[in-house]
């Protein structure tokens, strides 16, 4: 069993509620709110207007760059507006609104019967483009362009991280043990088109039964699955690669420099649909759980959905909530209300309890050095959020490598004067970045 | 943008927005103060029986003149008045073990006043003292009152350890004078301190109870040491650091602590005696251990252990002093930003270049 050298936290999991739990696929909702950014870059571009009637399945908005991925319908219906409504990571922002017609058409000859293994590199990288997939772990980098590294570099590992570290998620999870095969298979694509032949897949040690089914799926394969300790954050990507391969990716440098990729168990998954079966990106598995669900379960949800449609098919709640966090609650984005609606990166929705919020106020500093000892980037984070609370952005980043911090909030978890710490270091990157692009326009 | 307005005003009905993480382990300042509060409380009964009542004033003097002077300069410079955290009472506390057991009434409120509105008040406030408040308060009032710091009470307790004479007279304030070990060791010689408690064993045996003269708390290493373990097990200190620090004592006064008619010869010290005699058990697992005042990475709390032994063996065999825990924690709480600045961990990433498979 493999385990973070240095620090880490390990808060209780709380798996428990959804862990056994078989998938349930959510009935398509009325209404749906599909995004049109749902991945890192620029939104993409609606080609569908209001009143136009659309297929499940069928591009409702392109790529503006060959880079940002397209987004499909993810039910047959009609497009009742485009328009701004509650997108979990960014606010309102603009959605094509989907109006169901409770038939849930495919598009016609949109699926097709393919094997990967006659298919080409650049026709399968194609394939995954025109099929909206991006890294379903939380990011939502475009798959694409992870699968096209610069010529020069040369990757030799692929790291599929199974670890799912953040408490009460359990989709990646339940995903290893309902869908092994199509995992396996997306692992194999991806190895082919990356043109590596080794590969780990790591899993933490309190998801045994995954462990175990893995195992022996791939046998006869040169996929080696490999147990982890159970400890946050070793999800993290660049955490995942320095446990397994010994390798730590330089200070702003990217995986692929030290020649590994990171892919999720969910885009995997997405993968060997696409290729195989051309379907696209347009439903998830997404954990709904926390102590006020009546009833907490994964679901397969449509992209779209509103979080309130999710919590009402798990019984409602039963008792008042305090957040509902998009996410895991150590890394998750806290919701300003249920209207918001379910991405190509949503891994679960957690809710907390009002009674379980932290209220107690943050005090100053007492140097205890605990989010020195679990800080795994090797950072000081006591002092670094000192100096964003008097202004100092610019020297946390030249001095105290504020840039390098990963946001897994171990140092917060800990801190016995509970002073968001991640919280300052954000408001320094952002007041940094601030800076830079005045600097920019200062002097063009 | 600041965090803690993000928090007020919400009604349950209402979703919370704050910045992640949404969860947090158990541990509080509150809670750490008074558990290490807690863990002193058995050396401190022990000074009641030891010294009597004359100990309990003391003690009592001090905690409330901590807290009183902590809660006034807060009301006064109109801040959240925090004394429940537990930090005041706990500085007033450390302070009263280290100050003879026997001392006028106004000399630990003097000390409050010093440890808390100057060491601690002056520099911003709990998390912002550069040097441990309750050292600073028992520094003051030794420069301040020379000769009453260094009247030390007798034990009442037997020299075998023999409690019942000590109950029936804790409640009296009748005081007897004498030498604190140390004391002995410095103006007589290790002979004469020998012979003081009868035989070598006797003597360690009276430093490992506590029987002996001293400062209030310092006495009974035992019940020290088993307070600091359960810190230790807690979590709240390192084990290094008491290690460290009694081991630097242990191994320099063996090397350089033993004198024949006069001369030094190397290698014949008593470590023993300088490891559990003094101050050196309270100041290990309290002082050196005090989370504000020492530096933040164990490598460093390290090297401030060294640095506190090392100087605790200067004053103690060639100062002044007959003891110098205070100083050198003082000392060495000055070297710690100093030491925080050129010991830090190693940055993740920072392995050149990679390549060596697993």
């Amino acid at each position: 069993m493999l385990k973070i050298k240095k620090g880490g936290v390990h808060p209780h999991d709380e798996k428990e509620s959804t862990e056994h739990k078989k998938i349930e696929t959510l009935p398509v909702p009325s209404k749906l709110f599909i995004p049109l950014r749902q991945h890192i870059g620029e939104p993409a571009v609606p080609v569908v207007k209001a009143g136009d009637m659309v297929k499940k399945g069928q591009v409702i908005a392109e790529s503006p760059d060959g880079r940002a991925t397209p987004v499909h319908s993810s039910t047959s219906g009609k497009v009742a507006e485009i328009g701004n409504y509650m997108h979990p990571l960014y606010g309102l922002s603009p959605c094509v609104v989907v109006e169901s017609d409770g038939l849930d058409e495919w598009q016609e000859n949109l699926l097709a019967e393919r094997n990967w293994e006659t298919l080409s590199n650049a026709e399968m990288i194609d394939i995954i483009f025109k099929n909206g997939i991006v890294g379903m772990g939380g990011a939502g980098f475009p798959t694409h362009i992870k699968l096209s590294p610069p010529k020069d570099k040369n990757i030799d590992t692929l790291i599929v991280n199974g670890a799912e570290c953040e408490p009460y998620l359990t989709s990646d999870y339940r995903m290893m043990i309902e869908f092994p095969d199509e995992i396996i298979k997306g692992t194999l694509i991806t190895m082919k088109i990356l043109n590596v032949q080794t590969c780990y897949i790591g899993i933490e040690h309190n998801k045994p039964d995954a462990i175990k089914l893995m195992t022996e799926k791939c046998k006869g394969t040169s996929i080696q699955i490999v147990e982890l300790e159970t400890r946050y954050p070793q999800g993290a990507e660049k955490m995942m690669i320095k446990v397994i391969t010994g390798r730590e990716v330089p200070s702003g440098k990217l995986p692929m420099d030290v020649g590994c990729a990171v892919q999720n168990i969910g885009t995997l998954k997405a993968i060997t649909e696409a290729v195989e079966k051309n379907i696209p990106l347009i439903e998830r598995v997404v954990t709904v759980a926390g102590k006020t669900v009546k009833d907490p379960k994964n679901l397969m949800v449509k992209l779209g959905t509103p979080f309130k449609e999710m919590f009402e098919y798990c019984g409602g709640f039963i008792a008042p909530n305090g957040k509902i966090i998009m996410g895991g609650p150590m890394m998750g984005m806290a919701q300003v209300n249920l209207e918001s609606v379910v991405i190509k990166a949503a891994s679960g929705i957690v809710s907390i309890a009002d009674n379980d919020v932290d209220y107690q106020p943050e005090k100053a500093c007492i140097r205890c050095g605990r989010c020195v000892e679990v800080c795994t980037m090797g950072l000081r984070p006591n002092i670094l959020s000192i100096l964003s609370e008097k202004g100092q952005h610019q020297t946390a980043q030249t001095d105290y490598d504020l840039m390098d911090c990963v946001e897994c909030g171990c140092c917060y978890y800990v801190c016995p004067s509970r002073r968001n710490i991640v919280h300052y270091i954000r408001q320094s990157k952002a007041k940094n970045a601030m800076l830079r692009a005045a600097a920019k326009t200062g002097s063009k | 943008m600041d965090p803690k307005d993000n928090k007020v005003n919400q009604t349950p009905e209402k979703l919370i927005v704050t910045s992640s993480p949404h969860v947090h382990d158990t541990e509080s300042v509150t809670k750490i103060m008074w558990i290490v509060n807690l863990t002193l409380l058995p050396a401190a009964v022990f000074s009641v029986i030891n010294f009597g009542l004359p100990a309990l004033v003391t003690m009592l003097l001090c905690i409330a003149g901590s807290v009183a002077f902590e809660a006034a300069i807060q009301y006064w410079r109109k801040k959240e008045i925090t004394v429940s955290d537990g930090s005041a009472v706990l500085t007033g506390l450390l302070m009263a073990m280290c100050l003879p057991p026997s001392i006028p009434w106004y000399i630990p409120l003097v000390g409050s006043f010093a440890a808390i509105g100057i060491a601690k008040h002056t520099m911003g406030g709990l998390g912002h003292n550069i040097f441990n408040p309750a050292h600073i308060g028992r520094a003051f009032v030794m420069a301040s009152y020379p000769v009453a710091m260094t009247t030390w009470a007798v034990t009442r307790i037997g020299k075998e350890g023999d409690f019942s004479g000590a109950m029936g007279k804790i409640a009296s304030l009748d005081v007897v004078t004498g030498a604190t070990p140390l004391g002995i060791l410095k103006q007589q010689g290790y002979q004469a301190l020998v012979d003081s408690f009868g035989s070598q064993a006797a003597m360690y045996k009276a430093l490992l109870i506590g029987n002996r003269g001293g400062s209030l708390g310092e006495t009974s290493a035992i019940l020290l040491i088993i307070g600091g373990l359960i810190l230790i097990a807690k979590k709240y200190i390192k084990w290094q650091v008491p290690v460290v620090m009694i081991g630097t004592v242990g191994i320099l006064t063996w090397i350089l602590g033993g004198k024949v008619d006069g001369k030094l010869v190397l290698f014949t010290g008593d470590p023993i005696l300088h490891m559990i005699s003094g101050g050196l058990i309270i100041g290990a697992f309290f002082m050196a251990t005090d989370m504000v005042t020492t530096p933040i990475t164990t490598k460093g709390q390290i090297i401030f252990a060294v640095g506190c032994g090392v100087i605790t063996v200067l004053i103690r065999l060639y100062g002044g002093y007959p003891e110098g825990v205070c100083y050198s924690i003082l000392l060495m709480n000055a070297v710690t930003p100093l030491i925080d600045r050129y010991v830090y961990p190693k940055k993740f990433g920072s392995i050149p270049e990679p390549a060596k498979r697993r």
